[in-house]
């Protein structure tokens, strides 16, 4: 079924995709013939007015949601030929997401919200505590690993999040506006964060973003607007 | 188990909504507990009824009396294996209140027909060499606190108005667990005599027991027994004795048909409630839900974490509820001797625990698949 991508080959592959919403008898592109490659190793970051389809792109690669036409590819898997279990149990695997409002149970400590998709993996309990432990030391935040959220600040929510992201390894991080609910020093840090996840340990970040501040920590910058994609520039 | 914290997490999140729809399923299967411990009180004497044994009473009614000169007669009939009689003394000690069955009966016929009742023989020996002699049941006797070698004094509106004395000299126990241990039984030739001084009813009984040889007859002889009186000024209607105890719980009504309609009733408000308190949750909730699948967690993953979070709810509130039910009917009769079989027995107390399991699972079920169904672009939207 899949095969990952040898030395240069994209990560992300979208070839042709169009999306259209359906609101009663209306329809609405949001995506129209986009085409875009993304290769391992980069930080993109994708901008746009609101209502681009930034997100909707983004849910696309990340594999909830399904392209009305055209194919999308992440590490060799096609996943529109994937079943709804099979797109559950990729996503386990391949992607991290990061959420714009980070997105945490309220009821779980940090460690237990970082743990959350371990549980899908077959590790032990030990296991499961090691990785925790590792991914919350990476953002910085090993001294509040039994905090509830609500006594966390937005920076240090958003570092959970990460976290919880990154703990399964997986291939590819989503991050859909993470520094939008964030002040600027806040916002520099998980961005820092990101960068660093980036350049030290070679993790591919797809990022939506409208703050040109936080597209310029990217490699590139794509520009999406009323559904189609412009080329972006490389730094 | 590794989702426990989660499942745990989320019933904690309103802590007051949880603690009141746990509180009114407690309720609820405490309520339970007591019915069915009132049920077995009223119909328990059916199932422990001897599959040998008959009961012979008058036709008419069971407070008239059958001439005891009918036991030589049975002992005669085809597939009588033994006869043993019975009779109501209705007597009071202290308080009306202090309600519990009294007999005069003879002791030897009496304790082979019933061998459930548990006599240490040096204990018969004592009744059958003291006249005024009663053995005690050990319920009675430690609500009381009876010893033997006590007078206990009992009055009796029926027989002669007057007060009996008598000498406790055995306290048995049952055989098996539901065994009504409540009764006292006194030896007939005492009662018979003081009657017969007083011209009052002599030579009369209350009903007869009847062993039968082959259970597998007990019908045939049941019927050759009411043949042999019919036509006679005191006919009689034997039938088997869980029959006869069916007879008396019937008097209060088909007890079951109540006990299941009330818990009927109560479960259904306890579903609408638990219901409720579930489909809120989830509603609240659909972002999280969002979230999980976005993760990674599949339709299934998210339908049982639904379902485990209505199940833990119910199976505590039952478990505790059934918990505190059988603390509280373990303390006996809470009327004072009329329901002295009260005890919530074993088998319903599991069926207790597989009621709380279903009313999680028929709680649960449709905002768990309201879960399950659940876009996660649309749920993450709503975070």
């Amino acid at each position: 079924m899949s095969h990952a991508p040898t030395s240069g080959e994209p990560l992300v592959h979208v070839d042709n995709v169009e999306k259209v919403f359906h609101r009663g008898s209306e329809e609405i592109h949001v995506l129209s013939n986009l085409n875009l490659r993304v290769p391992a190793g980069e930080f993109l970051a994708l901008m746009g007015p609101s209502g681009s389809g930034k997100s909707t792109l983004l849910n696309l690669i990340g594999g909830l949601d399904r392209p009305t036409r055209g194919t999308v590819t992440v590490a060799g898997d096609r996943l529109d030929q994937l079943s709804d279990r099979q797109l559950a149990a990729w996503r386990a695997r391949h992607i991290g997401f990061v959420f714009q409002l980070y997105n945490l149970m309220p009821v779980l400590t940090a460690e237990r919200n970082v743990e959350l998709p371990l549980l899908l993996t077959p590790l032990t309990k030990a296991e499961r505590r090691q990785h925790v432990a590792t991914a919350l030391a990476m953002v910085g935040l090993s001294h509040r690993a039994t905090h509830y959220p609500r006594t966390l600040s937005g920076g240090e929510q958003q570092r959970v999040g990460i976290a919880r992201g990154i703990v399964t390894d997986p291939t590819l991080l989503l991050c859909d506006e993470p520094t939008g609910d964030l002040d600027r020093k806040a916002g520099d840090e998980i961005l820092n964060l990101l960068q660093a996840l980036n350049r030290e340990h070679g993790k591919t970040i797809v990022m939506v973003t409208h703050d040109p501040h936080a597209s310029a920590r990217a490699a590139r910058t794509v520009h999406l607007d009323k559904g189609q994609l412009s080329n972006g520039e490389v730094k | 188990m590794k989702f426990f914290h989660l499942v745990w997490g989320n019933l904690k999140r309103r802590k007051l909504r949880t603690s009141l729809t746990l509180l009114s399923i407690l309720v609820a299967f405490v309520l339970f507990g007591f019915l069915c411990a009132i049920k077995q009180a009223l119909v328990g004497g059916v199932a422990l009824a001897g599959a040998d044994r008959l009961i012979v009473r008058h036709k008419v009614s069971i407070i008239q009396l059958l001439p005891e000169t009918y036991q030589a007669r049975m002992e005669k009939i085809p597939g009588v294996a033994a006869v043993a009689h019975q009779t109501w003394f209705g007597g009071i000690y202290q308080d009306p209140k202090n309600f519990f069955m009294q007999c005069p009966v003879v002791p030897e016929q009496f304790m082979a027909m019933f061998p459930e009742f548990i006599l240490p023989p040096d204990q018969m020996k004592a009744w059958l060499a003291t006249r005024t002699g009663a053995i005690v049941g050990r319920k009675t006797a430690e609500r009381f606190h009876w010893k033997i070698g006590d007078k206990v004094p009992i009055m009796s509106p029926i027989w002669l108005r007057k007060t009996w004395e008598f000498d406790i000299v055995g306290i048995f126990d049952g055989a098996k667990k539901g065994t009504d241990t409540t009764s006292m039984f006194f030896r007939y030739d005492y009662f018979d005599e003081a009657r017969k001084a007083q011209n009052w009813g002599t030579g009369q009984v209350g009903w007869y027991t009847i062993k039968v040889q082959d259970p597998a007859q007990a019908a045939a002889v049941a019927q050759r027994i009411d043949e042999e009186f019919a036509n006679s000024p005191a006919e009689t209607k034997t039938e088997p004795e869980g029959a006869f105890a069916q007879g008396f719980a019937n008097q209060v009504g088909n007890i079951a048909l109540i006990v299941a309609g009330i818990l009927g009733a109560v479960f259904f408000t306890i579903l609408l409630v638990t219901g409720s308190t579930m489909s809120q949750a989830v509603r609240e909730r659909i972002g999280e839900l969002g979230v999980l699948k976005a993760i990674g967690f599949t339709n299934g993953q998210v339908l049982g974490l639904v379902l485990a979070e209505s199940c833990l709810l119910t199976v505590l509130g039952g478990g505790l509820g059934l918990a505190f039910a059988w603390v509280l009917t373990s303390r006996g009769d809470p009327t004072g001797g009329m329901l002295p079989l009260f005890f919530f027995p074993l088998p319903d107390l599991l069926l207790g625990l597989g009621l709380s399991v279903l009313l999680g699972i028929v709680t649960g079920i449709l905002p768990a698949q309201q879960a399950m169904r659940l876009r996660v672009s649309d749920a993450l939207r709503r975070m």
